[in-house]
């Protein structure tokens, strides 16, 4: 039988249409039957974008299709003017980007986006277009379905835009649909449930799918074949478990080792050392602290912590949870509305204006995105010579010798210095964002998801360099992360943040296995194994248990909601206390023996 | 900031608040240049009754006309009698002119008015097509050329384009007056007539900004995500700018019209001068000149209070436009 969809040669080059035109896709060939799933894999620059747009016969502002045969049934997709092409997209191939929340019109109501291309596209009228919208918001589990439409995007989280823009792709009942990066930007609570909810959607259409992604769980959920890419080129193809199981190209091996960091073995700590860092009951939040010491818009609540000397600690929680927040208290940029911060022995002013500049020296913040976090006009020099300048007054030479130091310390060459930011690889980046910490030789850094916005190998990598940097000066981490496996592999203890609350806090072992919080069992769940049919296995989550309304302004638990473990009579009307699991750790939680 | 509204009534009270805000904030502005306005004005060397008498007057003669004119109280006084004359809808009597300024006004208001009206007619739609379809042609011929010819026109001076324009429509073709009289009687065809150069005068100065600023707001959308995702749904060139970007471009387009707009009431003094056009720019000219302090400062009040007006209808627009602010 012939495959619904084929290609041939593909080529596509950037820059211009002469010899100067860099090619950032070369030589990909591929064919998806009816109905299939393909997975293209790779890291970011792979070109799997790229390819996927071509389908439609799309390229980026700069890029060209330059070669290469495309056919999706009959059509030859290449062979199509812009009027056809505007005819074939959002009708018959449909795409979901990666980030819904910027790819829907801010200022369009979403019913509107949602019908539009069975609008335009004459597909149908508007109240059958609604009513068929309605009829996909139910099928991929939004709540409200009636009436959800006539929000508008910023009303809504990241989890519902990205199943609504699903429902925008299905709304033409599309032959091929391209799924670009469709969860990254998602918890992975949410995660599971919108993967769930896109498969049974286009499976139910019959539709051929094209599945971009560089996280290898997610697409051996998804596909049934897998294409991988590295530089634009073909590394591995075959059909999904065959890749997965053995795979035959080093690269897919390289690709498969970064998915799941080892764990990095802990440096042995002195034991009983007086902590480094210490957090007791503390509160912080925005707008107004009442008398209690309660900010009016609370965003931690009652956090006790302690990080021992050359120890790490990981703080993991969904957006939203406070992690980041907890952060910028340590680091001063948030004032604590109560409670106390020590450091070394000594209270930590709550701001940056009574702090000393030793005190500042010795804690140093990393931010996630190096890409704004560091200056793109000034060069390496700069960046790394204003902290030597600014805490060691480091000159001329000194400041020289330093540098070349610090490169060394996070492995990149010396000829780097005099390079500016923007020309620097992602990873380069995250290493420099890190040096510029080192220079102030800090005891207690901060990382702030130092290796989400990287790919996974580059991030494999850093956490390395954390690792080695840890052993070799004796640094102490507060390492933040959405990512439980990132954070397994980095940290002596680890910390689960929800709502702003510590719900379970306990040495790295205890996350093994069970028993957990309720939470941490959820977020332990979600994450999807390296197989396929995982995602078949996790039931859907039950409904929680029915319970009275939640007793008013008393303290309770910040999980009650979502929890499906949660007690009539009990969870709804007292504050949840602490226990101690066997397993090592402290959760908040009514149950005393924690469930699993 | 109040606690997050819900419901749609306690969005519409939202969007009332920051509206009320607004123009509370207006008129602060409104009393704080009337203010600098009486004070500036008295700062001019002179005064009416000064210029009234002529160099020659002896002393005694003006501070006895100083006196029945009452110049001679405290500034605070005469700021507070004026600030409510001006309430009242009573900006004072011309000792110049001899006649109420309310009357001077009303004879140049309308005039002046009209050709600011007439103008903005043709310039904004004129301005969002030029802008419009060179950012739709970013970086082509076309957006190239409408580049150009925009920039030109910022760079030429308002004399030249005007005396240009008499020169070959009034000198060598003889098509259109060179005089710019509103005619007493005689159909609307009479008055765009009439006014054909001065509109066109103002309109080429005014247009290039607004062409430039719109131009401007569109680019700045076309590079983002949701454009991308426009063009993948398949939706036209025109309806991807027209339904999907405008939308979102409109608060910036607005704000640079106002403040292009605001200058047709006020900065039309050149092209009134050189068509000899009856207008409130010229009168305010004029006003200083003779010293007339009341009409001057009654001019200034109108313009300032124009160009509050144009920037309180573009705020509006822009919250109106953003569904963050109107439906939160």
């Amino acid at each position: 039988m012939k495959p619904h969809v084929e290609v041939k040669g593909l080529r596509v080059t950037a820059g211009g249409k002469d010899d100067s035109a860099i090619t950032i896709v070369e030589g990909v060939d591929f064919t998806i039957p009816r109905g299939g799933v393909l997975a293209l894999i790779g890291e970011s620059g792979s070109g799997k974008t790229t390819i996927a747009l071509t389908l439609m016969g799309y390229a980026r502002s700069g890029c060209r299709i330059a070669g290469g045969s495309i056919r999706l049934g009959d059509t030859d997709i290449l062979g199509l003017d812009e009027p056809g092409l505007a005819a074939l997209r959002g009708d018959r191939v449909a795409y979901i980007a990666q980030s819904a929340a910027a790819s829907f019109n801010p200022s369009k109501r979403i019913m509107d986006q949602v019908v539009e291309p069975a609008l335009i596209h004459g597909r149908m009228d508007r109240k059958t277009a609604e009513a068929k919208a309605v009829s996909l918001f139910k099928a991929l589990a939004l709540p409200q379905p009636d009436s959800i439409g006539n929000r508008y995007p910023h009303q809504l989280s990241g989890g519902q835009l990205q199943r609504l823009m699903a429902a925008m792709a299905l709304i033409t009942g599309p032959e091929l649909v391209i799924l670009d990066e469709p969860t990254t930007a998602l918890d992975v609570t949410t995660q599971i449930e919108v993967l769930r909810a896109f498969k049974h959607a286009v499976a139910s259409q019959g539709a051929t799918a094209i599945y971009v992604s560089h996280d290898l769980a997610v697409v051996a959920q998804m596909a049934d074949q897998i294409l991988v890419l590295n530089k634009g080129r073909v590394r591995e193809a075959g059909v999904a478990a065959q890749v997965l199981q053995s795979p035959t190209d080093d690269y897919t091996r390289t690709l498969m080792a970064a998915a799941r960091p080892a764990p990095k073995p802990a440096p042995a700590v002195p034991p009983a050392q007086a902590p480094l860092l210490e957090i007791k009951g503390l509160f912080a939040g925005y707008g107004k602290v009442d008398n209690t010491g309660r900010p009016e818009i609370p965003v931690l609540r009652d956090i006790s912590l302690s990080i021992a000397k050359g120890a790490t600690l990981g703080v993991i929680g969904e957006s939203g949870s406070g992690k980041s927040t907890l952060a910028r208290v340590v680091a001063g940029l948030i004032r604590p509305a109560s409670g106390a911060v020590n450091f070394d022995g000594q209270r930590l002013p709550g701001g940056l204006e009574q702090r000393s500049r030793d005190q500042f020296r010795r804690i140093q913040l990393v931010f996630q995105n190096a890409d704004t976090a560091l200056n793109p006009a000034h060069s390496v020099e700069e960046i790394l010579g204003r902290p030597l300048r600014f805490y060691h007054g480091l000159k001329g030479a000194a400041q020289r010798k330093r540098m070349a130091e610090l490169l060394d310390l996070i492995r990149l060459p010396a000829s780097l210095a005099g390079r500016a930011c923007s020309g620097l690889s992602g990873g380069q980046k995250q290493r420099i964002n890190l040096a510029r910490a080192l220079a102030a030789k800090p005891d207690l850094i901060l990382c702030d998801e130092v290796t989400s916005a990287l790919d996974t190998v580059v991030g494999a990598a850093i956490l390395d360099l954390l690792a080695e940097l840890r052993r070799e000066l004796g640094l102490a981490y507060m390492f933040i992360s959405h990512d439980i496996g990132t954070v397994c592999a980095i940290c002596d203890d680890i910390m689960v943040l929800y709502g702003g609350t510590a719900v379970e806090i306990g040495p790295r072992a205890a996350y093994q296995a069970p028993p957990f919080h309720p939470y941490t069992d959820l977020l332990v769940g979600s994450v999807p194994e390296l197989r396929a049919g995982w995602l078949e296995e996790q039931a859907a989550r039950p409904a929680p248990p029915a319970i009275g309304p939640a007793l008013d302004g008393a303290d309770l638990c910040r999980f009650l909601p979502r929890c499906t473990a949660r007690i009539d009579g009990l969870c709804n009307q007292f504050t949840p206390p602490r226990h101690h699991l066997p397993g090592g750790s402290d959760i908040l939680c009514h149950h005393p023996e924690a469930v699993n | 900031m109040a606690a997050p509204p819900t419901s749609r009534e306690s969005g519409n009270a939202f969007l009332l608040i920051l509206l009320a805000k607004r123009v509370a904030s207006g008129l602060l502005t409104l009393f704080l240049v009337s203010l600098v306005v009486f004070i500036i004005s008295g700062l001019l060397p002179g005064d009416a009754a000064q210029e009234m008498l002529g160099q020659s007057a002896t002393p005694e003669a003006v501070a006895a006309l100083r006196q029945q004119m009452g110049l001679d109280q405290p500034a605070a006084v005469r700021f507070l009698r004026w600030l409510a004359g001006l309430l009242g809808g009573d900006p004072g009597f011309s000792l110049v002119a001899n006649m109420p300024v309310a009357d001077i006004i009303a004879s140049r208001l309308p005039n002046s008015l009209i050709l600011a009206a007439l103008s903005t007619l043709v310039a904004v739609p004129l301005a969002l097509t030029i802008g419009i379809t060179s950012a739709m042609r970013q970086g082509g011929r076309l957006d190239r050329a409408l580049n150009t010819t925009t920039l030109a026109m910022v760079a030429l001076p308002e004399f030249l384009i005007a005396t240009i324009a008499v020169l070959i429509f009034a000198v060598e073709l003889r098509w259109l007056p060179s005089i710019a009289l509103v005619p007493a009687q005689g159909g609307f065809l009479d008055l765009l007539r009439a006014l054909a150069m001065p509109i066109l005068s103002l309109s080429i100065i005014v247009v290039a900004q607004m062409a430039r600023m719109t131009r401007a707001a569109i680019i700045a959308q076309l590079g983002l995500p949701y454009v991308e995702m426009a063009r993948l749904k398949g939706v036209s060139p025109a309806r991807l700018v027209l339904v999907h970007v405008l939308p979102n471009a409109i608060a910036p387009i607005v704000n640079a019209m106002a403040l292009s707009l605001s200058y047709l009431l006020g900065g039309a003094v050149i092209v009134e001068t050189i068509f000899n056009y009856p207008g409130l720019a010229s009168l305010m000219v004029n006003a200083v000149t003779s010293r007339d302090m009341p009409l001057l400062q009654a001019c200034a009040m109108i313009f300032c209070c124009a160009y509050l007006s144009l920037v309180l209808i573009a705020d509006t627009v822009a919250i109106l436009a953003n569904p963050r602010l109107r439906n939160r």
